[in-house]
């Protein structure tokens, strides 16, 4: 399960940063949000895997760490917020610039 | 516990809320309010520092939770010297702004108090996910600063700006989900005592989130090679925005500071001195790559952003080369470098729009109306930004210089800062004989310079001059705070060690 995850983390960073290095705007917005995924998950997990177990200390029951829970969910928001925001700033751009490349330029000197 | 501690958080939010609902109100209006807001926080921010230098440090426990499993504000000197730095500067920055520039959006004072916000936040925290959030905060307000208006170079500069701080951002987490993987907590000074008893096996994680955390302030630092954003987006924003910048950068150094001191400090075990195989190359490497950029611009804007390029790596120096006496010098010349680059910032704002078409571009120009009182005050700037005595820029790098002698690495740090200082000393005084003595007849300049709008940047050139004047006693405050961030043992126990309510038990 520890490896699978893992896995899935790696693929996913490594696929956000790919896609952030290419030089659209599009594929940069998207990588973006892959890496936000990835690092949501790893945010997550750093609490242990455990199933069934409830969030809260009871006597002589195991428990799951609810802090990650916590902080994963305010990254969620952190991360939400700022993917709409680049993307109106790509449209802007788009429109101000009138091409979709990263440094606003098709063929940059 | 002392509720004054919570005071530079609150009304900024307050502050910038009550602007939002009255938005639709008159210029007048919004203007006074937010300058209002801006003059208290100066008042507070002076309140808690005297009350910090008195007492000692503060801890306000949010919700009444002792720390380590509440959240916690910590103000000490070095906190609350940092708080009040911000808002004498964005006392000066909204002075510049209600004469005009705050006209090219309705939005300015909303995300001017949120800036301030984010930048009280990050500095009185002292939990290190709160700090990724009071991050985040500011740079949203800063990424709407700084499209403040619009057009081509500063959307296009502003989009550079926005992807790489959300990449900074992720690597932020993955360095906090790992260290809290590893460690179990997140206050900056439980975070501190259970690294000095790392099993060996988790080292290495704890190792590579300690690096990371490092890239990710490098990166808001303008920390060389991550500096090449900084002047795009600085020389292409609005005076004002950039001028309120200059405190952005000190964010990174002193977030580098902190983690530096208390967390990879002398105590920290197999992990101490963690930051000190970068730390100095790296900051030496920034200096020159912000010289070189300073003789090379073509534009007052972008000489000013290089010039911040340059006093960070000037800064990171000093606290690369560790120590009281060098950590005190690098907080001399923070304060003072902070000033200085609001000031030419705001200088060529003024110049730009005085010049007419010419702009701020450093070739020959029209002969500008009142040239006499602009060019000394850009003298006097360009002597504090380039170290020159007698201004505070010169008692500063002397300070810096005087702390490495004896250091292992004192050549290295003694050439670069000297010979760097020579040529910025050349660029600018360059630039000034192009701005004020060659006059190209053909072009004409616009209306002239209003003296309303000079007073801001006289008053942060004045405050430069306030630092030699009382120098003493601002390096005695530095030294103090200094030998604190040395023996970080009084923070850790006022944070871990203030019971709930402040009640002893």
């Amino acid at each position: 399960m520890e490896a699978l995850i893992a896995i899935v983390i790696g693929v996913l960073t490594a696929c956000g940063v790919y896609l952030t290095l290419r030089g659209r705007t599009f594929p940069m917005v998207l990588g973006l949000t892959l890496m936000s995924y990835a690092v949501n998950l790893f945010l997550f997990v750093m609490g242990r895997l455990a199933i069934g177990t409830p969030p809260i200390i009871r006597d002589g029951a195991s428990y799951a760490d609810p802090l990650p829970q916590a902080l994963v969910l305010t990254a969620i928001v952190i991360s939400f917020g700022m993917t709409a925001f680049v993307v109106i700033l790509a449209l802007r751009a788009r429109a101000e610039l009138g091409n979709d490349h990263v440094d606003g330029e098709e063929h940059p000197r | 516990m002392n509720h004054l501690l919570i005071a530079p958080l609150l009304l900024p939010l307050l502050a910038g809320t009550m602007l939002l609902l009255l938005r639709s109100y008159d210029t007048p209006v919004r203007r006074g309010l937010s300058i209002l807001a801006t003059l208290a926080l100066v008042g507070i921010s002076l309140a808690l520092l005297l009350h910090v230098a008195e007492h000692g440090a503060q801890v306000y426990q949010l919700g009444n939770w002792a720390a380590p499993f509440g959240i916690v504000l910590v103000a000490d000197r070095l906190a609350v010297i940092m708080v009040l730095i911000t808002s004498v500067l964005a006392a000066c920055v909204v002075f510049y702004a209600v004469r005009g520039s705050d006209h090219a959006g309705r939005y300015f004072h909303i995300l001017f108090q949120m800036q301030l916000f984010g930048l009280n936040g990050a500095f009185l925290t002292g939990d290190l996910f709160n700090l990724f959030v009071f991050f985040e905060v500011l740079l949203i307000a800063s990424y709407g600063l700084l499209l403040h208006g619009g057009g081509r170079k500063r959307t296009r500069a502003g989009l550079h700006y926005v992807v790489l701080n959300l990449v900074g951002s992720t690597l932020f987490l993955f360095a906090v989900g790992a260290l809290y993987g590893v460690l179990g907590t997140l206050n900056m000074a439980d975070l501190a005592q259970r690294l000095s008893s790392v099993p060996a096996e988790d080292l290495g994680v704890v190792r590579a989130a300690g690096l990371l955390l490092f890239g990710v302030f490098a990166l808001k630092a303008a920390l060389a090679p991550l500096h090449l954003w900084l002047p795009g987006a600085y020389g292409h924003t609005s005076a004002p925005v950039a001028a309120m910048f200059a405190i952005m950068t000190k964010v990174g150094a002193y977030s580098i500071l902190r983690v530096h001191s208390l967390m990879f400090g002398p105590d920290a075990g197999p992990l101490a001195g963690l930051l000190d195989a970068w730390l100095l190359p790296l900051a030496l490497l920034t200096v020159i790559a912000g010289t070189l950029g300073v003789l090379a611009s073509r534009r007052l804007a972008e000489q000013a952003a290089y010039l911040v390029i340059v006093s960070a790596g000037t800064l990171l120096t000093a606290f690369g080369l560790g120590g009281t006496e060098a950590f005190a010098a690098g907080l001399y010349y923070l304060v003072h470098s902070t000033f200085a680059a609001a000031a030419l910032f705001l200088l060529a704002g003024i110049l730009g729009e005085a010049r007419g078409t010419t702009g701020d571009r450093l070739v020959p120009g029209p002969a500008l109306p009142r040239g006499q009182l602009l060019g000394g005050l850009f003298l006097l700037i360009a002597l504090a930004a380039s170290g020159m005595p007698p201004l505070s820029g010169f008692i500063g790098k002397w300070l810096i210089l005087q702390a490495s002698l004896g250091a292992p690495d004192m050549l290295w740090v003694l050439g670069v800062l000297l010979v760097t200082s020579l040529l910025g000393i050349m660029a600018l005084a360059r630039s000034g004989s192009r701005l004020f003595f060659k006059i190209d007849e053909k072009a004409t300049a616009s209306a002239p310079a209003r003296l309303g709008d000079l007073t801001a940047p006289a008053a942060l050139a004045t405050a430069g001059i306030a630092m030699v004047v009382y120098a003493a006693p601002v390096y005695e405050f530095a030294r103090v705070t200094a030998a604190q961030l040395v023996q970080s043992g009084g923070y850790l126990a006022a944070v871990l060690h203030s019971t709930a309510g402040g009640i002893a038990q």
